[in-house]
């Protein structure tokens, strides 16, 4: 009975530390500029004007369309391609193709953000710099070796007797891949979409560099702007990023063991 | 590798079928054989060609010359830059920062992630909750992250100022010393990321067989010595996979130093990738950051590579 207690406790009280910051977060983005009182203090008035400012003085609704936008045509490519490449990487493990495997893995344990100086480079000549062609290219370029990744694991625990049936059957070798195997990779595309979901949409690095005029800023780029526009307008930059992390936090309450599983998933990479 | 069998289904299949039509084209006999599906993985090689392996040799080349970062013009400089880089004092602390983000923020995601785990292991009601709260900043963009923490840290009306106030003490400005500032950056990243270091120990918690369990504990294992013995040995992938990943993302760090820092006072909190941008975006001395990027590679391959071969080597199998 004392253990249940100290469980019970050592929860409560792990989830409040947790939840601290964005308790402080949710009480400045609901008071004046005015009000002085301590941040632990919740406001005693109903006061909604700051999001309202938010919404209103900056384009932060151009940025939410520029961030979906990009996500998903990035999530799209990033799966398109991954798939393809994934199954004859996983069926025909030849010598050249395990090394061509070995070269798309590698990049996982290589880091992107040390070739960001070229490659902001190329992109520029190239003319891709403010277009969301060219990010979201780099997007798809850098996830591609965690869903190659994980669609080759997954193809392989494939029985590859479905394979020769569909071959008996009439199937040609493109048709078993898109009536066969395709229908077979949602569990896993699941997990593939939220992973790179969540990385696209909350990207700064790429975005900071490749995306520089203001029409085609996403939301990390327009959030980082307030915090150097508002400096004595804290409340507004605090209603901003409340209001950014609306999308992401409700697909995470109604699709949460997915976010879990996937995350967890897209981890085990290594 | 094709198996006897599929060989034969496919010369069987190309008899029946040039009984009927004949003599194939070249392209059709191609696009039949299994060796052209390898015709679909050239998209990703094509990406990663351009968007990875070019720019690293682009890069190289960079990091010989005097490039501003935009005009057409430049030359090549030889090993000025690096013999710049390697002598530069201010870099020195640049690179020990990177370290302690690195290693600093894999310590503790890791400890603090598999305490939790063992105890949410545990049964008892809302450990599902808890789950959720602790879990729930790794879906926050890391840049916001910083800023929700600034927040706390702020020297005016900063949370931890006013609970110091509140106890009759002086309020410190917590982000204006730069090793202090490291160190609160490297909590920042770990409060972030601890619950996917979390979730991933669970799972392999969750995976551990109970009879083995049972066994230690029928041989009069206490619950330390079953824990260093036999739960720890069985988690090593989980460890393996938990610590790489940390190593590689903490090296990285850039977001949360833009947002609580911007790698200040002075450079006194930088990361590696964060001087990067400053020297090519600031400085416009695109040589030196193509160099630095490069150090940076050689660094973080080096560590990712050599844990992994590490840690690998200390898994069991059941």
């Amino acid at each position: 009975m004392t253990k249940k207690i100290f469980s019970y406790l050592t929860a409560f009280c792990i989830s409040a530390i947790h939840l601290v910051p964005f308790y402080l977060l949710i009480n400045i983005a609901f008071k004046t500029t005015q009000d002085t009182s301590s941040r632990w203090v919740p406001p005693k008035y109903f006061y909604l004007q700051n999001f309202v400012d938010v919404w209103t003085q900056t384009r932060l609704d151009l940025a939410l369309l520029n961030t979906s936008i990009i996500t998903i045509g990035s999530v799209a490519t990033v799966i398109l391609v991954g798939m393809l490449a994934s199954y004859p990487l996983a069926r025909l493990p030849t010598r050249f193709n395990n090394f061509i495997y070995t070269l798309s893995i590698s990049t996982l344990i290589v880091p992107a953000l040390t070739v960001l100086v070229p490659l902001y480079k190329f992109v520029v000549d190239i003319h891709g710099i403010n277009t969301f062609w060219a990010i979201g290219l780099v997007h798809t370029t850098f996830f591609l070796p965690t869903v190659i990744f994980l669609y080759t694991g997954f193809i392989r625990t494939i029985p590859k007797e479905l394979d020769e049936a569909a071959l008996i059957d009439g199937c040609n070798r493109y048709e078993i891949f898109f009536r066969i195997i395709f229908p077979l990779l949602k569990p896993v595309t699941a997990s593939v979409i939220i992973v790179i979901m969540l990385g696209v949409w909350n990207d700064y690095r790429f975005s900071l560099f490749l995306l520089q005029r203001p029409s085609v800023q996403t939301v990390p780029l327009v959030l980082s702007q307030f915090f150097s526009q508002f400096q004595n307008n804290l409340p507004l930059a605090a209603a901003g990023s409340l209001l950014s992390m609306i999308p992401m936090t409700l697909a995470y309450l109604f699709l949460q063991r997915y976010f879990i599983s996937g995350l967890a998933e897209g981890a085990v990479k290594g | 590798m094709i198996d006897k069998h599929e060989r034969s289904l496919s010369i069987l299949k190309k008899n029946t079928m040039s009984d009927t039509k004949g003599r194939k084209n070249p392209i059709k006999k191609f696009l039949d054989s299994p060796s052209s599906l390898n015709l679909m993985y050239i998209p990703a090689l094509l990406l990663f060609t351009l968007f990875i392996y070019f720019p690293i040799t682009q890069g190289i080349k960079i990091s010989f010359t005097n490039w501003d970062g935009y005009s057409a013009h430049y030359s090549f400089v030889g090993l000025e830059k690096y013999h710049f880089m390697f002598t530069d004092v201010k870099l020195r602390r640049v690179i020990v920062n990177t370290l302690i983000y690195g290693l600093g923020s894999t310590l503790f995601q890791n400890i603090l992630g598999l305490t939790y785990a063992v105890f949410l292991n545990g049964k008892f009601k809302g450990k599902n909750i808890v789950k959720t709260i602790v879990y729930f900043p790794a879906i926050i963009a890391p840049l916001i992250m910083g800023y929700v923490w600034y927040f706390v840290f702020q020297y005016k009306g900063g949370a931890l100022n006013d609970i110091l106030i509140f106890f009759g003490k002086e309020p410190v400005d917590w982000l204006a010393s730069g090793p202090r500032a490291v160190w609160l950056i490297t909590f920042v990243n770990t409060f972030q990321w601890m619950g996917v270091a979390m979730v991933i120990y669970l799972a392999g918690l969750q995976a551990i067989p109970k009879d083995l369990l049972e066994a230690a504990e029928v041989d009069g294992a206490s619950g330390f010595y079953k824990f260093i013995h036999v739960t720890i040995p069985l988690l090593m992938p989980a460890v393996t996979v938990s610590i790489v990943l940390n190593i590689i993302e903490g090296l990285k760090l850039f977001d949360v130093i833009m947002s609580m820092t911007a790698g200040g006072p002075g450079s006194a909190s930088h990361s590696m990738s964060t001087m990067m941008y400053i020297l090519y975006f600031s400085r416009q001395d695109a040589g030196y950051a193509a160099a630095l990027g490069n150090l940076m590679f050689v660094m973080i391959s080096i560590f990712g590579i050599s844990v992994l071969r590490l840690l690998r080597r200390r898994e069991v199998d059941l």
